[in-house]
């Protein structure tokens, strides 16, 4: 009896101690868990939750590509190439693609690179349609749904419009064959022709070992209010300025120039993911789209993001609560950006803080070598497996067409 | 960042300009049609861009096409329809006040939303005043130390321990530049600051009044013997106060780390954040700055007697824990005095190099704990204070390794002695110079200048009487020597140590000039 007792007290001692510690963790905490509008499922596991089925496409279509120029490997275009690397060892694969939920097909659209190491698009559209039509007629699943169920990766600038030039991809629009797939892209702009119902927006792939090596410890006071190293104008391309970014960067350039809180140039220092980790704001306006890799930059070195784009859609949506997380400035409050910033009350800026500081958080924005979990190829497995099940729409009756093979510029129909 | 690398290169390979600029004219129109059909439209915009070359040639400069568009506007509108319901916004000037944007709404044909967000060009938005706001900048400036408060409190020191601050001084010429100094940077910290002054010669309202200046927790104890002139005997009673002061902490049981800071010595703010780190006892290496201010000698001629020996000896003017490669104690830099011996000032004002003791004081840093009464508290490798120090303070310890038995516990502090955050510095003043009583000039000086206004009317100025001259001559013999003696007898102001000579001679000549109408301000 008494040994039962002992060690009865003995357990009440021990969930009194855990009790405390859960109390003292809460009071100084460094760190605040994040949920959106999906609710809590950054740190979800998808391994059971869905399969996918990767096509064996003839090495034409990736490998070749990829051995053709290796920097693609580099750009911030190569979440196409690590996802089809991860799908590939993944425990969501499966080989039997009659139990599959989704369908992956691997084509490296994004490869064909200038001398300077900038992807052309000219020949994506054709890429895109000549694997389609060998899945379709190699394996039975594409005709079965149109496509409903399967997944592409174009994480080009305009996504799946295959343009780098804004009003190009909205005349073009989003290849016609892909209308019914899930598009995993990078851009993503409300009410935009290049942005399909149901996407998945993913942030663009950064270096994660670059950005690990220039880490300083968290203890050097943050002493730079605003940060921003890049173009205000683009010479080169819109020399009268106002065509660039919309105009916003030169306004941002105008306005504060001579703002000694504002720390930006177009310099490249040495030192810039350094800097970054001092600055408690950091700019991420539009360009010629309106994501870029500096989003990923601010949220691994707990700067906050001040967003400059109009109805821009950020990585993971559902996932993350951007609102909480960063700061929406719109385009046309660039001129007052300074009392934008100075007016955030301090509680919320340390709360904006703790919540980049939560490690899942920033390993949602990676596409670490090997995976990791929690990071970005979780997600995107999280948002297919959100998706889950197939609405009964889906599959097709027999014989039902809903695409149309001939639809698009002349251009694309060429075989490739 | 990169994306405008990559439309560049695009430019670069051959899509020339023309082309983007063409864009938000021709797209809408290229888009009813293939690219393979030529409408009329396009031949006309291709012809009007050959004509707008022309006259770019002809005028030198890039003739702007927006000027055909605005003429062209009204008819041109229906022109523009396009089966996008993009709009298409133009401006007319994109460089001071907020733009006018013009835009064309077509008949929305889809039942897509459209975007408030368009394509095309936009002004540049610039407010009226684009000039920083002090009111802003002091309100991000608050914003940046609530960041910094709160990163320190969740990277930096968990539970900061105060700080027990001993130091010895007295008055002299050189006190307020020393304890001001070694004031404002206590004042500076995030710490809690327990201040022992110990003051030999007893305690002094001069330096009591100089300390209440701060705002921090001070005990100011008075030693009663005054402060020798020699430094070898300075050194020894610095010991003393320093125990004395320690005798305080033990006394009142006071908790934290105890340093010991010199009034001359230089701390750097990363000193005090690095010893919060010490468990018992840590030692930091002191930056020894053991200079003559004496100028007579050609520097470059000692640099000439100075042979290969001794600049192999010559010291790295540290004084400090020595770790081996993987980071243990094994033994002290200290600083080498034998190079300078027989050279190094024996008396305080002496001209000549200062130099420090073996282990200063300074470099050392302990847990208040160690001097407490009750054994318990402290690790038996430290010795009771009482039985080191015998007596009433008589004897003096050389530097707090004499509490310790066993050196090899000491914790090396500052990445193993290789940080110097502090440096040990001594500039005095000779013993006997003058200086004004807090240094508040009072009663005001003499005029030194006579103004074009005197209170005492206009007289024209005397020439001075012969035995006025003598005691001019006197006075300016006097300003020879240091100290001078009171030049009238009402006058009761001794003249101040260090004084220009210009000066002191002008003050002699017009103090002998109007000494038969001065009025005692």
């Amino acid at each position: 009896m008494s040994d039962l007792s002992k060690t009865l007290i003995l357990l009440l001692l021990f969930a009194l101690l855990l009790d405390l510690d859960a109390f003292e963790l809460r009071k100084g905490q460094k760190t605040e868990r994040i949920s959106g509008s999906a609710g809590d499922v950054l740190e979800d596991d998808p391994v059971g939750r869905l399969k996918v089925f990767v096509y064996e496409l003839p090495s034409k279509y990736n490998k070749k590509i990829l051995q053709k120029d290796p920097r693609c490997l580099n750009h911030m275009f190569a979440a196409e190439i690590y996802m089809h690397r991860f799908l590939l060892s993944s425990p969501v694969r499966t080989l039997n693609p009659e139990e599959a939920d989704w369908f992956y097909t691997p084509v490296y659209t994004t490869c064909d690179l200038t001398p300077n190491g900038l992807p052309l698009p000219f020949k994506s559209p054709r890429m895109m349609r000549s694997a389609i039509q060998l899945i379709s007629s190699n394996w039975p699943y594409w005709n079965r749904t149109e496509g409903a169920d399967h997944f592409f990766i174009v994480p080009h600038d305009f996504g799946a419009c295959f343009h780098y030039q804004e009003e190009k991809a909205i005349e073009r629009g989003i290849l016609p064959l892909l209308q019914r797939a899930t598009l995993v892209q990078t851009f993503g702009q409300k009410n935009h022709v290049c942005l399909k119902e149901g996407s998945i927006t993913v942030p663009p792939y950064a270096p994660p070992q670059k950005m690990q090596s220039h880490l300083i410890p968290p203890s050097v006071p943050r002493s730079i209010f605003v940060y921003f190293r890049g173009l205000f104008y683009d010479v080169g391309n819109d020399p009268e300025g106002g065509y660039y970014a919309r105009g916003a960067r030169a306004a941002v350039w105008e306005n504060f120039k001579d703002n000694p809180l504002f720390d930006i140039s177009t310099e490249h220092p040495t030192t810039y993911y350094e800097d970054m980790q001092r600055a408690v704001f950091c700019l991420c306006p539009l360009g010629w789209a309106p994501w870029s890799p500096r989003l990923v930059e601010a949220v691994i070195f707990g700067c906050i993001p001040v967003i400059i784009a109009d109805d821009i859609v950020l990585p993971f949506a559902d996932a993350i609560p951007w609102e909480d997380i960063g700061v929406y400035v719109d385009e046309k409050d660039v001129p007052n950006l300074d009392t934008i910033l100075t007016s955030i009350p301090t509680e919320v800026i340390l709360r904006k803080q703790r919540l980049l500081a939560n490690p899942s958080m920033k390993q949602a924005m990676l596409f670490p070598h090997p995976a990791q979990p929690g990071d970005a190829f979780h997600q995107i497995l999280n948002g297919l497996a959100r998706k889950l099940p197939h609405d009964k729409s889906v599959y097709l009756r027999k014989g039902e067409k809903v695409l149309n093979w001939t639809a698009g510029p002349l251009a694309d129909l060429k075989p490739w | 960042m990169k994306l405008q690398a990559l439309q560049q290169s695009y430019f670069n390979r051959g899509r020339s300009n023309s082309f983007r600029n063409q864009s938000p004219l021709d797209s809408s129109i290229d888009g009813a049609t293939t690219a393979a059909n030529k409408s009329p439209a396009s031949i006309f915009w291709l012809i009007l861009h050959c004509l707008c070359c022309l006259i770019s040639l002809v005028l030198g400069f890039r003739f702007s096409r927006l000027v055909f568009y605005f003429l062209f506007s009204t008819s041109s509108i229906n022109n523009l329809y396009t089966a996008t319901t993009t709009d298409i916004a133009e401006t007319l000037s994109f460089t001071t006040s907020i733009n006018n944007i013009r835009s064309f709404s077509p008949p929305v044909v889809n039942t897509t939303v459209a975007s408030r967000v368009v394509v095309g060009r936009h002004g540049i938005r610039i407010r009226p005043w684009p000039h920083p706001d002090p009111v802003e900048v002091m309100k991000a400036h608050k914003i940046i130390e609530a960041v910094q408060r709160e990163q320190r409190v969740q990277y930096g020191i968990k539970s900061p321990k105060t700080l027990i601050v001993i130091t010895p001084t007295y008055v002299r010429t050189f006190q307020a530049l020393h304890l001001t100094g070694l004031m404002h940077t206590l004042m500076n910290l995030p710490y809690d600051v327990v201040w022992i002054v110990v003051e030999a010669g007893g305690a002094t309202n001069e330096t009591a009044a100089l300390l209440a200046k701060s705002k921090l927790e001070i005990k100011h104890i008075g030693f009663e013997k005054k402060m020798p002139i020699f430094w070898e005997a300075r050194h020894k009673m610095e010991s003393q106060m320093r125990l004395r002061a320690l005798r305080v902490v033990r006394e009142e049981k006071l908790d934290g780390i105890v340093m010991f800071a010199d009034d001359s010595n230089m701390h750097s703010l990363e000193l005090f954040d690095e010893i919060q780190n010490v468990e018992w006892i840590g030692a930091v290496s002191v930056g020894i700055l053991a200079h003559s201010s004496h100028s007579d000698e050609d520097p470059f001629e000692v640099h000439r007697s100075m042979d290969e020996e001794d600049e192999k000896k010559s010291p790295l003017p540290v004084q400090g824990p020595a770790c081996n490669s993987s980071d243990r104690l094994v033994g002290w830099h200290t600083f080498n005095s034998l190079i300078y011996k027989g050279t190094n000032a024996n008396y305080i004002g002496d001209m000549a190099i200062v130099l420090p003791r073996k282990l200063e004081w300074s470099g050392f840093v302990m847990n208040s704990r160690l001097v407490w009464k009750e054994a318990e508290f402290r690790p038996d490798w430290i010795k009771d204070l009482d039985l080191v120090v015998a007596g009433d303070g008589d004897d003096d310890i050389e530097s707090p390794l004499s509490l310790v038995k066993d050196s090899s516990m000491v914790e090396p502090l500052g990445s193993c002695g290789k940080k110097v955050m502090l440096w040990w510095l001594r500039a005095e003043a000779r013993a006997d110079s003058k200086f004004p009583s807090g240094w508040i000039i009072d009663p005001p000086l003499e005029m030194t200048v006579p103004a074009k206004r005197t209170p005492w009317g206009d007289a024209p100025p005397e020439l001075p009487s012969n035995t006025q001259k003598v005691v001019s001559s006197t006075t300016q013999e006097n300003t020879e020597k240091r100290a001078t003696k009171t030049r009238t007898p009402k006058s009761r102001r001794s003249s101040r140590g260090k004084r220009k000579h210009e000066s002191r001679n002008t003050d002699a000549r017009v103090s002998a000039r109007n000494s038969g109408e001065r009025i005692n301000l």
